[in-house]
């Protein structure tokens, strides 16, 4: 199986990892969608944090 | 004579030595108007120093120095000016190498900003109505400052401690001298060209309040105010205002401070990806755990139905019809043994015997069979049965019947 989400940005990431959680709060899931979030979540929360691990600040320059 | 006599350089050697070598000379203050100045394109400024028509100094200002001056020398300006006497023996002139420029009297700079700072709270730029929210990430940091500067790289460090995530779009400018404040509103117009960046950070470092003037001058404020990105002002120190300040939409004591308030939502990153991940934990567990009592109660459900329990409750059901039909067939029995009997007595009742034994007779045709009812049912003659109690005999009709 691919992982999708190791072509997202942080941003992207962020995002569905929170989105993530509130539709597994949210209850109304069968067992498999339910794993399939958790297992979607433990992803996304791990390229977070590959990301902030890695992450360097750029800096370019406008000008002058 | 002709021995003693002395080259121009050698002239002009001493006259150098005695220029120069004067404490006055050295370090000295002049009060002067400017006039014929001209600024190279090496960013040197020469300009003639002037005490009305009386006396003139030439003047010279290296582009270094005239980096770090709140004011250009503008024809006409009456200033300030501090430097040392100079001889230039190409041309054996002297001049006055300028170190600093000042308006005459800082009190009428002063005045002059609270002029200005008036006029813009006329026209409501100051007012904390017209202040913007901040991007709560800031994903591009657009920073104007002079990249050479301190200030610059205490920016850096935090934003790459806090936020390394984003982006730092510098937009270089001088951050103080004659040129600054138009180099500014050019810097600020760089990072309002197009969606270059989130919020602009404007900055620099501590000072004497001659060097962060740039950030009073009425140009640079009204570029800060009429900027579409949200910009948070961080010039010289805790203790130091200027005009900018009252114009930005955030004012923050130090640049450092500017970069630590632009990424304050952005430190809890770390944290908030691992709370969620506890989170995810928690939840997948406190549904396996609902799942599973929910499997529990099948079982139990499914045990109520086995074939056993189904077995053991028909056979009670069947006992219980039995039961029933028993219960049932007798009742049924007994009515139909109290029909029985009444029938029977019924039959006892119309019972002919008992009429024979009483003395009467039944007649019939002897030819049919026929019960005689009348006496139009015979003639003479007719053979007839007559039947009794104990038994019967034929007899003939001898006369015809008479009614009664």
């Amino acid at each position: 199986m691919s992982d999708e989400t190791q072509e997202m940005s942080f941003e992207q990431a962020f995002s569905a990892l929170q989105a993530t959680v509130q539709r597994l709060e949210s209850g109304e899931l069968t067992l498999e969608d339910s794993v399939a979030l958790y297992e979607l979540g433990r992803r996304l929360s791990a390229r977070c944090q590959a990301l902030l691990d890695a992450a360097e600040l750029r800096v370019k320059q406008v000008g002058a | 004579m002709t021995d003693d006599a002395l080259t121009v350089s050698q002239i002009t050697a001493q006259i150098k030595d005695v220029l120069e070598g004067s404490l006055l000379l050295r370090n000295v203050w002049v009060q002067a108007e400017v006039s014929n100045a001209r600024q190279y394109a090496s960013g040197h400024w020469y300009f003639t120093l002037k005490d009305g028509e009386r006396a003139a100094l030439k003047a010279v200002m290296w582009n270094r120095t005239a980096a770090g001056q709140p004011i250009a020398p503008e024809n006409g300006k009456s200033i300030l000016a501090r430097g040392k006497i100079t001889v230039y023996e190409k041309s054996g002139e002297y001049q006055l190498q300028v170190e600093q420029l000042r308006p005459l009297g800082i009190g009428d700079l002063y005045a002059q900003l609270e002029e200005v700072k008036a006029r813009l709270m006329a026209e409501g730029l100051t007012d904390p109505a017209r202040k913007r929210d901040l991007p709560g990430l800031p994903w591009r940091i657009g920073v104007v400052t002079s990249p050479d500067a301190a200030a610059f790289q205490d920016v850096l460090n935090v934003l790459g401690r806090r936020f390394p995530l984003g982006e730092v779009i510098l937009s270089p400018t001088q951050v103080q001298g004659a040129d600054a404040p138009a180099q500014i509103v050019r810097a600020i117009g760089r990072l309002n060209a197009g969606d270059v960046c989130d919020v602009i950070l404007i900055c620099r470092g501590g000072g004497s309040i001659e060097d962060l003037w740039a950030f009073n001058h009425e140009s640079v404020a009204r570029a800060v105010a009429e900027s579409d990105v949200p910009t948070v002002t961080g010039v010289g120190h805790e203790t130091d205002t200027t005009l900018v300040d009252f114009v930005s939409d955030y004012r923050a004591p130090t640049p450092s401070a500017a970069a630590e308030f632009i990424t304050r939502l952005a430190v809890d990153f770390p944290t908030y990806i691992e709370n969620s991940r506890v989170e995810l934990d928690e939840l997948m567990a406190g549904r396996l755990e609902l799942l599973r009592e929910g499997v529990e109660r099948a079982v139990t459900q499914m045990q109520m139905s086995s074939p056993e329990r189904v077995i053991q409750n028909t056979r009670q059901t069947v006992d219980r019809l039995t039961d029933r039909l028993d219960s049932r067939l007798d009742a049924q029995l007994n009515l139909l043994r109290e029909r029985v009997i009444s029938e029977a007595r019924a039959l006892d009742a119309a019972n002919p015997t008992a009429l024979l034994a009483r003395g009467f007779a039944l007649v019939r045709l002897a030819a049919t069979g026929e019960v005689v009812r009348a006496t139009g049912q015979v003639g003479v003659g007719e053979e007839i049965t007559v039947q009794v109690q104990d038994g019967r005999f034929n007899a003939r009709v001898v006369e015809e019947g008479r009614l009664l």
